[in-house]
């Protein structure tokens, strides 16, 4: 659609229809040609994919362009990731391309995990032509089939004249309600024939609304529960986050008119400034002390785009056994499905938190100052436990030491966060601070060791100018070390620092609680030397080892022009605390000191 | 636990779910999606339920609207009212699925089921078949010699009791198509 035909005519799909029917009907073109087009015509700048026999087509088609930029991964299982960081830290959906059969597989572990944690994807994956399905052809896979239940929708388009459309709408499913990553597979017969080209505005997405604004009756139930609350939590998560810019303001702008004391998920953290003074922390298995108290014994919890998950609840059974609880949710199958709450409400958490300060306004709402008051005087003392303690070393470098020393040296900065999976990361979400959302990304839901790395790279390519650094253990490092090669191909320099302890920390953690310190395979055994490794590649690496020279090391780190390794070789033995042991309620939780005999009994020694 | 603090004629009905929690009794539900009939639709349903391990006890599934395109799925699961509001939930929720009726909950419904048997023999045993299917109005739809293919419809319990009675009677086979269900009234 030209800018002229929307000047003129009221826009919509029907008069777009009409305006192209007048300038001679839709324009032919291969299906290969049409991947691009519609790409484009999707504000797309970047595709993360790697080629292969069934997309030889579509990789023609990027030959032939200047428009859209592909990044060329050395894994696909990375490609996704790298989108995933991409989506994260703009808000846009990131996309990825594929060949069938192996390219496909190896993607599925990223899809999955943009499942788990709600990121907009578009993955396209080419496949044997349609006359070959069925036949076990050369690199053919059920793709569809495998991907079915790690998609929110997934298409397998037979005929070139529906692909256009369908890219459309596969970019409105996975944007739409609550987000996910879609698949698209192009059988290679497809992308080589000519069809006609569907426009983003003619494309039919009415059969896939998810309602955004709620019950107006839910939401004045809502600001009630504010009013009367005497022990009030906010409980946000990762919806927040999803749910856009608006969302994040209109949380803050609750919390200020409330003065609600407020904690968030892993998933949600940024949404309110780690500097704001109701800021409790984060919350759950590893969460700070005084979230997780003010969880268990509050009388009114309000959560805001989160969902009541394993690691944040502990025995289902005593989680906040005395609340009233609200859910805010775009996701009606998300509520319900494992906490009961009383007031469910149904809709965007932008939409909702406007239309309920709105009635706060409109209502002249008061809360329960002197009860609120009380509550807080309690939330003190138990701040004053200083729950992330720990016992520091001029020796050895203590992994806290190493974050503690990273949020000084780069506080203010125009700085992102990626995380790999383990102790690394939980100790980087407790103690780094954000400010801002979408400066935080890690693998929340699926726990995807191998995660961070490519995810810092997507972060760059979307910011070019900004510091983004992967905390990093040195196990997950490995899992997609590969994209070294990435990295220095597209100048994302990007920093990795690995916190090494030479262990499978998280894992060994839970062999010392848990398995009598029977440390079944869980040590990192003939790690590579990792400054070597880097330059290698062509990319710089540090080692640090002595507390003394930490601070250096990490100015060093920030100031090289380039993909960085940074190995810090850190305390061994150090275990994450506080920590709910799985199976226990909130307020059984192990602190730093505390002896750790024992401490996991029963049925939960059978949980994760 | 503190009371629900809700100011009296505030609101029109209470948006609070007021249930205390939910009962653990294993309840049946019958439920109506409607579905484009795209390709891989029923695989999707059914993945939902396998991979989330819930029970199905009776599919049946066939396109109902040819212009649109679209499936009705009558599904028949069992589940506490949790994991029945968890599927209901899951699956108003997949892109091609257009609705979901709880039938159970929704007020009355009518529920029937189609079956064929398959049963052979001589003398007394098939004179008593030929009775039994008489009162059970089932139809004979193939006869040989020595056998019968009945054809009876109804509720799945009437089928199982059609099916009790014909086993020492020389039931052979037996074909059911899954519960087809409606809502009553206009
Ligand atoms: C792909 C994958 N495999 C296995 C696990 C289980 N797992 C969780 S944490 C962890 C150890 C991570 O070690 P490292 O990256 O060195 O981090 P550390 O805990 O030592 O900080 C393992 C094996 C996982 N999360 N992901
Ligand atoms: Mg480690």
């Amino acid at each position: 659609m030209t800018k002229a035909m929307t000047g003129a005519m009221p826009a919509g799909a029907k008069t777009a229809a009409k305006a192209g029917a007048k300038a001679g009907g839709p324009r032919m073109m291969s299906g290969a040609k049409m991947v691009l087009q519609a790409l484009r015509d999707q504000g797309v700048e970047v595709v993360f994919g790697y080629p292969g026999g069934t997309v030889l087509p579509i990789y023609d088609e990027i030959f032939q362009q200047n428009d859209i930029r592909h990044i060329l991964v050395r894994h696909e299982q990375a490609a996704v990731h790298m989108a995933e960081g991409y989506a994260r830290s703009t808000g846009k959906p990131g996309v990825v391309l594929v060949t069938s059969g192996p390219g496909a597989t190896n993607a599925v572990t990223g899809i999955t995990d943009a499942l788990m944690d709600s990121i907009p994807l578009v993955v396209i994956s080419g496949q044997v032509p349609t006359f070959l399905i069925g036949t076990d052809g050369f690199q053919e896979a059920d793709t569809i089939g495998i991907t079915r239940p790690c998609t929110k929708h997934n298409w397998l388009v037979k005929d070139t004249s529906r692909l256009s459309e369908t890219i459309h709408q596969a970019f409105h499913v996975a944007t739409a309600g609550r987000p996910g990553p879609v698949l698209v597979d192009i059988p290679k017969d497809v992308q080589f024939a000519t069809g006609p080209y569907m426009p983003p505005g003619q494309a039919r997405t009415d059969n896939y609304r998810p309602r955004v604004k709620a019950d107006p009756t839910a939401v004045e139930a809502l600001v009630e529960m504010i009013e009367t609350a005497e022990r009030p939590v906010l409980y946000t998560g990762g919806g927040v986050i999803n749910s856009g810019p608006e969302a994040t303001r209109l949380l803050r702008e609750l919390v200020e008119v409330t003065g609600f004391p407020i904690t968030s998920t892993l998933m949600g953290l940024g949404a309110y400034p780690a500097s704001g003074k109701n800021w409790l922390g984060m919350l759950g298995m590893h969460g700070l002390y005084e979230a997780n108290l003010a969880m268990h014994g509050c009388d009114v919890m309000i959560n805001i785009g989160a969902r009541f998950d394993d690691r944040i609840t502990g025995r289902v059974a005593d989680f906040s056994p005395g609340s009233r609880k609200a859910h805010i949710d775009i996701d009606p199958s998300s509520v319900n499905k494992i906490i009961h709450v009383e007031l469910p409400v149904i809709g965007d958490v932008a939409h909702v938190l406007e239309e309920a300060l709105a009635l706060w306004r409109a209502r002249g709402s008061r809360i329960n100052a002197e009860a609120v008051r009380r509550w807080w005087a309690q939330i003190e003392d138990w701040r004053r436990v200083n729950c992330l303690a720990y016992r520091n070393s001029d020796k050895v470098i203590k992994p806290q030491y190493a974050l503690q020393r990273l949020q000084a040296l780069t506080e203010g900065m125009d700085r992102y966060i990626t995380t790999e999976v383990g102790q690394h990361q939980m100790w980087a979400a407790q103690f780094l601070g954000f400010e801002e959302p979408n400066r935080w990304m890690t693998s929340g839901g699926l726990g995807t060791m191998g995660y961070g790395f490519p995810a810092s790279i997507g972060v760059q390519v979307a910011h070019p100018e900004a510091l983004v650094i992967n905390v990093a253990g040195e196990a997950s490092w490995l899992m997609n070390m590969q994209e070294l090669g990435t990295a220095m191909q597209f100048r994302t320099p990007v920093k990795q620092f690995i916190l090494n302890n030479e262990r499978l920390g998280m894992v060994r953690q839970w062999q010392d609680l848990l398995h009598g310190g029977r440390y079944s395979q869980s040590w990192s055994e003939s790690l590579p030397d990792f400054v070597k490794l880097a330059e290698a590649f062509g990319a710089k690496g540090i080692q640090v080892s002595d507390p003394a020279d930490l601070d250096d090391a990490i100015r060093e780190m920030i100031a090289h022009d380039g993909p960085v390794v940074m190995d810090v070789l850190v305390e061994k033995h150090e275990n994450c605390f506080p920590m709910i042991p799985s199976g226990k309620p909130h307020n059984e939780m192990l602190m730093g000191e505390d002896s750790t005999e024992g401490a996991i009994t029963g049925e939960g020694g059978a949980l994760v | 636990m503190s009371a629900l603090n809700i100011k009296k004629g505030a609101t029109s009905h209470s948006a609070y779910d007021l249930r205390a929690s939910y009962s653990e009794v294993i309840e049946t539900h019958t439920l109506a999606v409607l579905v484009d009939n795209e390709a891989g639709v029923l695989a999707r349903v059914i993945g939902l339920f396998s991979g989330r391990g819930y029970n199905i006890e009776s599919l049946t599934v066939a396109e109902v609207d040819h212009e649109g395109h679209l499936s009705r799925i009558t599904v028949v699961t069992s589940g506490t009212p949790q994991v029945i509001d968890q599927i209901k939930a899951q699956l108003g929720r997949m892109v091609p699925v257009h609705e979901v009726h709880d039938l159970t909950a929704e007020g009355p419904a009518v529920q029937r089921e189609l079956a064929l048997f398959k049963v052979t023999g001589q003398g007394d045993a098939r004179v008593e078949a030929l009775r039994l299917a008489d009162i059970f109005r089932a139809s004979v739809v193939d006869t040989t010699l020595e056998s019968f293919v009945f054809e009876i419809t109804g509720t799945a319990e009437k089928i199982d009791a059609f099916a009790d009675l014909m086993r020492p009677l020389g039931l052979r086979e037996m074909a059911r198509t899954g519960v087809a269900a409606l809502a009553r009234g206009a």
